[in-house]
């Protein structure tokens, strides 16, 4: 019949939806690593490429995806799911995505198969490339490491999204029709990341119990993996050319990478893993391959910085390693916020070190008494108010008009004084100070000539003794010509 | 038949204008390149493979993905750094990228340039007063250009017209076989610049960046 498949064509269609399938779970998964990703594009074609895109086999991820199969293909009921969440230091672990890939009866029976729908694959392969980024799960992803980890699961059969939690939203990646169903892919995405605050556990507990009944009672009759997930944050050992793959690792080491939470440097994936490998004595490295829950109980937190999480919930984010942390911290500050205070006042303010007991008992009052205008009965001692030894501040005229012995605070009493506390000055313990070097300078005595009083006697002194200085002079009159004539 | 035309708006400020377009530009343009064809005799084909980058904006909370050719994204980035430069510091402008094909015509005849997809990006930009409306923008345009990116997917899924796979002799009418590494279809970006009135600037500023026959 003309709208049955040729036996090549099934073969192909065959095909290329398995391939789709593990390249769409590599896509995923390489997506939540937490790092950017880079392929080369080449001209020439290698022939492994499959939809002509760069798009790296992580050899554990393709293990999974063929274990999960277990031989089927996504079809029509038969769903390939995969599933990202996130769990934190403490265990507490929450589903952020479902991505599916899905197979409904609508068939576009006239598409030919080794050319229109190989390429509507590759599109949709770049679209989910593209969504990959877009989700919310990717920014905690890139985040990740300190604090929580992204784990993923991939599960064949139903859908199941109950625990997106309520609100979840959908985003339709794309569709591709065949003559077989048209192949969906889409994406449920958690909106309510306040989810975990609602958990109450008690951190004393063992964590592997409540991992295990977290998954033990799943709500579908259907078969569920153990494992709680696997960790998104798998690191080679090196790294070539800007994020090629290596090839497999040991288990044991991948699973000693996931036990302890270092920071995940960015650039430096091969000094991380390394990391791990030597901290494998300080953290519980299962002797067999456990799933990864059980080994998660015992964890080593070396001196991590307080990375901020994206996650809303601060609290559920902590370690308990991080509770000793903070015990300590509180130790450094003062518990008692009166002394603290105090700890603070005594320290009066910057190029003043007069120590003014007044300022401290004030200072449970007010903080910043030392600022504050001071209270009449001291300003009396106040020696800037009343500066002991200043000479008397007046002009020159008021000076010469008035007696020399006057008091020179007279005039000053149409003035304010003001405090006159100048920069980079001590008290006056020397002779001469800052302060008392300004106060002379500007208001210098006068000069003794430019009194009148003194001036006028001179003058009449002057008058008198010319002629006593003329018959001098006449006398040496030869001395004086002998000078001058020396001098021309 | 008719040419499919989207429209995909943004609010940014200055400095997330070369960014936001670049994003979207080059999101398009992974959907619409494909390897290097390589002929055979026998008039197959085979085709190159495309790597894809993860690119980080900076001043905008967004991660795009482009396809891995350094020749296509010098290109790309010029068309938007003139359009970045022909704006101003609140106005408003739209850059276009269309998807064309050519047709021969015969001589005297040039030949044709038939448009069968065009999306044009109208970018308005703002000006923000402090940093924490800054802060604000950042995370808000970068979740709306995942609202754009998700438009463009939308589209693109929709497996409307697309050109026919040219033989060899005709990949030039359909393909830009001028890059090393991709080959996107013929494609050209164009930009307006809107004036602050709103209505379109007298001299419409039209670049043709990608064209091999220019005549």
């Amino acid at each position: 019949m003309d709208g049955d498949l040729s036996p090549q064509d099934k073969k192909d269609l065959d095909k290329f939806i398995k391939f789709f399938a593990l390249k769409t779970v590599q896509v995923i998964v390489q997506a939540r690593l937490g790092e950017k990703i880079c392929t080369r594009s080449s001209s020439s074609p290698t022939g492994s490429d499959w939809f002509n895109l760069a798009i790296k086999d992580i050899p554990e991820v393709t293990h999974e995806a063929k274990k999960a199969l277990a031989g089927q293909l996504p079809g029509i009921g038969r769903s390939m799911c995969v599933e990202i969440s996130l769990k934190t230091s403490e265990g507490d672990s929450m589903e952020l995505e479902t991505w599916c890939l899905e197979m409904n009866e609508k068939c576009d029976k006239d598409i030919k198969v080794s050319y229109t729908v190989y390429n509507r694959l590759s599109v949709l392969l770049k679209s989910l490339l593209a969504i990959t980024r877009v989700t919310p799960a990717y920014k905690l992803s890139r985040k990740q490491g300190h604090d929580y980890v992204i784990l993923y699961r991939i599960y064949f059969g139903e859908v199941q999204l109950g625990g997106l939690g309520e609100g979840f939203q959908t985003v339709r990646v794309g569709v591709v029709g065949t003559p077989v169903g048209t192949v969906t892919l889409s994406c449920a995405y958690r909106t309510n990341l306040a989810f975990m605050s609602s958990r109450q556990f008690e951190r004393s507990a063992p964590i592997m119990g409540i991992i295990v009944d977290h998954f033990v009672d799943a709500p579908c009759g259907n078969q569920r993996p153990i494992t709680m997930g696997q960790l998104c944050n798998y690191r080679p050992p090196d790294e070539d050319d800007g994020g090629a793959f290596a090839g497999v690792q040991d288990s044991q080491e991948l699973y000693a990478s996931r036990l302890s939470y270092q920071p995940a440097p960015p650039g430096g994936a091969a000094e991380f893993n390394t990391n791990q490998v030597k901290e494998g004595g300080n953290v519980l490295v299962p002797a067999q391959p456990q799933p990864p829950h059980g080994a998660d109980v015992h964890l080593t937190i070396e001196n991590a910085p307080n990375t901020p999480s994206s996650s809303g919930d601060e609290d559920g984010l902590l370690q308990s390693g991080e509770g000793r942390r903070d015990d300590g911290r509180r130790s450094v500050s003062p518990s008692d916020p009166v002394e603290s205070l105090n700890a603070f006042t005594r320290k009066v303010g910057a190029f003043v070190n007069k120590p003014n007991t007044q300022i401290t008992a004030a200072s449970l009052d007010l903080p910043f008494a030392a600022f504050a205008p001071r209270g009449l009965d001291s300003e009396e001692n106040d020696p800037m108010v009343r500066p002991p030894d200043s000479p008397p501040s007046q002009s020159p005229l008021q000076a010469s008009l008035h007696s020399q012995g006057s008091d020179g605070s007279g005039p000053q009493d149409d003035f304010v004084m003001v405090d006159f506390r100048p920069a980079f000055s001590k008290d006056d313990l020397l002779p001469m100070d800052l302060g008392t070097f300004y106060r002379e300078f500007q208001n210098p005595p006068q000069l003794a000539s430019l009194s009148l009083h003194t001036s006028s006697q001179s003058m009449a002194d002057d008058l008198d003794s010319l002629p006593e200085k003329l018959r001098v002079y006449e006398k040496n009159i030869d001395e004086f010509d002998a000078f001058v004539d020396m001098l021309q | 038949m008719n040419c499919r035309s989207e429209v995909l708006e943004v609010t940014v400020e200055a400095r997330q204008v070369e960014e936001a377009t670049l994003a979207l530009l080059h999101t398009i343009l992974l959907h619409r390149s494909t390897g290097k064809f390589h002929y055979k005799k026998e008039g197959t084909y085979s085709i190159g493979t495309v790597g894809t980058q993860d690119i980080d904006c900076d001043f905008i909370d967004f991660t795009f993905v482009r396809v891995s050719s350094e020749e296509l994204d010098r290109v790309i980035r010029k068309a938007v750094s003139e359009f970045k430069d022909a704006l101003s510091s609140d106005g408003m402008g739209q850059i276009s990228l269309e998807f064309y094909q050519k047709k021969k015509s015969r001589w005297p005849f040039s030949d044709e340039c038939i448009p069968w997809e065009v999306w044009s990006i109208k970018v308005s930009v703002v000006n923000l007063a402090n940093e924490q409306e800054r802060q604000i923008c950042r995370e808000k345009v970068g979740e709306k250009l995942g609202e754009k990116v998700i438009n463009v997917v939308e589209v693109i899924n929709r497996h409307e017209y697309l050109p026919k796979m040219p033989t060899q002799s005709e990949v030039d009418n359909v393909f830009d076989t001028s890059l090393k590494d991709v080959q996107p279809y013929l494609h050209k970006i164009t930009y307006q610049i809107t004036d602050s009135l709103g209505t379109s600037v007298s001299t419409t500023m039209r670049r043709l960046i990608k064209d091999t026959l220019a005549l």
